[in-house]
């Protein structure tokens, strides 16, 4: 019995051995499933979806052909709808990303530097808390907060305003977006400003700069890397966004996502939802760059 | 210095309390709603009732999209757990030309906006042939739920120390036990928190969802729906507050089991970079 133990203890540890000596073999044993997963479903997707771009679809049958064209990204920059679309998707993200660094900063700032301890690491919390609680449930909130019947108006109205008719409309996307993504923002400012030595602050001050010109002079220069890397989140996260323009936006208020989930699901015509969500995507890319410049990955 | 006059410093205070004003008013407004007695969704409420939760309960539309949220959350999150650990394994231990572009890769799907993930899904299930089902959308939740596990493992083992693993070879352990005596313990809670997270973001998710669940319906296309057409509002009022309570609980858990590393910090359900900001949370 104990012979049998050892044997079978034996063989296992020259297996592991063999592994141990083998880092290559224990390497493509770990990598080959998520590999696997991600080579052959996720990214074999998005060439298919890019490539899908340049076909077209067979407007009387609906089928999808696979011939070479750019009559797509044609459509796209020849109908002035769709050009309003794409700039209405990113003045809105440009908005909501400026709105949210002018809320951040300054809540970043209190918490990072002047609030107590204990009052600092319970914002912590309460700035994460929003971020992880449903994003869908959250949209919903600012729909009934905005409705005509709502509790904006009710309390506009108490106070002796009188009511406004900002529901469903571009103010109420501006609003929302720049709700939902605020701590998308205040995290990354929040990390830049703590990195920031008290010395550099201390030294400007006795070099008699006043609060202000130290905030504009030391400070702000040292805290644009995590700005932009803010701004990262909150302008892609409004790219691609097709949930809130549906339930907060009105009449004029389709971005880029409504554009191609309305020809994905209802129009069918997957070639030019592709060619459209091609749009964000090139808008990304140069934004990474610009962030890159700017230092946001030394900041994320 | 900055912010240490009188008049900044009540400034400040007064900025840090209507940004949290802003945050949370909206989340206590709709946790009132779910106790709104009637059926019309004005402020202001004609008192509080918990008239509407027996008859969510037993809404039959709503149970079906509950158990299928559930189960495509509980398998998505299986998958995350193991290809997740695997490649955080794979990244930690070896180097291999293509090391960064893991990290690259899996952060992808959440980096890049959730519907050209969604759609490149939908079109690459309707060009195989398949039919929509819960393996569809279990599918496309494991794939962007993958990085919150990688992230967590990846920034555990960091701050573990590989000579405890060669010690234990040293001293005679198989690779097993090693695993089983020496690794296990030290990342066991993170895997957890990863798996908590994944199933958070697998729970709430709508954007992908919406593309690769064809004609069923999950909790959160159940909520979207009704809220559209204006339909069954009341139940979906309550319905909501049980969403957020659900979220919550499966953060604050994670929040607890990760303190050392801060990943939660940095691995935000939407983040781009991830894997440079485990990085910094691990330094930290």
């Amino acid at each position: 019995m104990a012979s049998n133990a050892l044997a079978a203890g034996s063989a296992r540890t020259r297996a592991s051995a063999a592994l141990f000596r083998r880092p290559w073999l224990r390497a493509t044993l770990l990598l080959s499933a998520p590999g696997a997963w991600f080579v052959l479903i996720y990214l074999a997707a998005l060439v298919l979806l890019f490539v899908s771009a340049l076909w077209s679809v067979e407007s009387f049958t609906g089928k999808l052909e696979h011939t070479w064209t750019l009559e797509n990204f044609e459509t796209l920059v020849k109908v002035p709808a769709y050009r309003t679309v794409a700039l209405r998707t990113i003045g809105i993200a440009a908005a909501v990303t400026v709105t949210d660094a002018l809320l951040a900063v300054p809540f970043a700032f209190y918490a990072a530097r002047v609030a107590p301890r204990r009052v600092s690491s319970f914002l912590f919390v309460a700035v994460l808390i929003p971020l992880w609680s449903s994003y869908l449930v959250r949209v919903f909130a600012w729909r009934l907060i905005l409705a005509h019947d709502g509790i904006l108006n009710w309390t506009l109205e108490e106070v002796g305003f009188g009511s406004v008719n900002i529901g469903y409309s571009n103010w109420a996307m501006w609003i929302v977006f720049s709700y939902i993504w605020l701590p998308f923002m205040i995290l990354p400012v929040w990390a830049a400003i703590e990195r920031v030595p008290s010395s550099y602050l201390e030294a400007s001050a006795d070099l008699g700069a006043r609060g202000w010109r130290t905030f504009r002079s030391v400070l702000f220069p040292l805290i644009v890397p995590g700005i932009a890397a803010g701004a990262i989140f909150t302008f892609s996260l409004t790219l691609g966004d097709f949930i809130t323009p549906t339930l907060v936006g009105g009449a004029g208020s389709q971005l880029i996502g409504n554009v191609v989930y309305q020809n994905v699901g209802v129009a069918n015509n997957i070639p030019f939802a592709a060619a459209f969500a091609v749009v964000p995507v090139i808008v990304m890319g140069l934004f990474l760059l610009l962030a890159r410049r700017l230092g946001a990955f030394e900041a994320l | 210095m900055i912010g240490r006059g009188r008049a900044t410093r009540i400034m400040l205070v007064v900025w840090a309390v209507l940004i949290m004003l802003f945050l949370f008013v909206p989340i206590a407004i709709i946790i009132l709603y779910a106790f709104n007695p009637s059926n019309v969704q004005s402020w202001s409420l004609d008192g509080l009732s918990t008239k509407w939760f027996s008859s969510t309960w037993h809404n039959a539309e709503m149970r079906q999209a509950l158990w299928l949220s559930v189960r495509a959350g509980l398998f998505s999150t299986a998958i995350a757990m193991a290809l997740g650990s695997m490649a955080a394994f794979a990244v930690h231990r070896f180097r291999f030309f293509g090391r960064e572009a893991v990290s690259f890769l899996l952060v992808l799907p959440i980096a890049l906006p959730g519907i050209i993930t969604g759609m490149a899904l939908n079109s690459f299930i309707s060009f195989n042939g398949v039919n929509f089902s819960l393996i569809t959308i279990v599918i496309g939740h494991a794939t962007f739920c993958i990085v919150t596990v990688y992230n967590n493992v990846l920034a555990r083992l960091r701050r573990t120390q590989s000579s405890l693993v060669e010690a234990s070879m040293d001293l005679g352990a198989d690779g097993w036990q090693t695993f089983r005596f020496v690794t296990w313990p030290m990342i066991a809670t993170a895997l957890v928190a990863g798996g908590l997270l994944a199933f958070a973001l697998s729970f709430d998710e709508i954007v992908v969802t919406t593309f690769t669940a064809g004609t069923q319906s999950t909790l959160p296309i159940w909520i979207f729906g009704n809220i559209r057409l204006g339909q069954q509002l009341p139940q979906v009022n309550v319905v909501v507050l049980f969403v957020i309570l659900l979220s919550v609980i499966p953060v604050t858990l994670a929040q607890r089991l990760t303190r050392d590393t801060g990943v939660l910090r940095a691995g935000t359900p939407v983040a781009p970079a991830a894997p440079a900001a485990t990085q910094a949370g691990a330094a930290a």
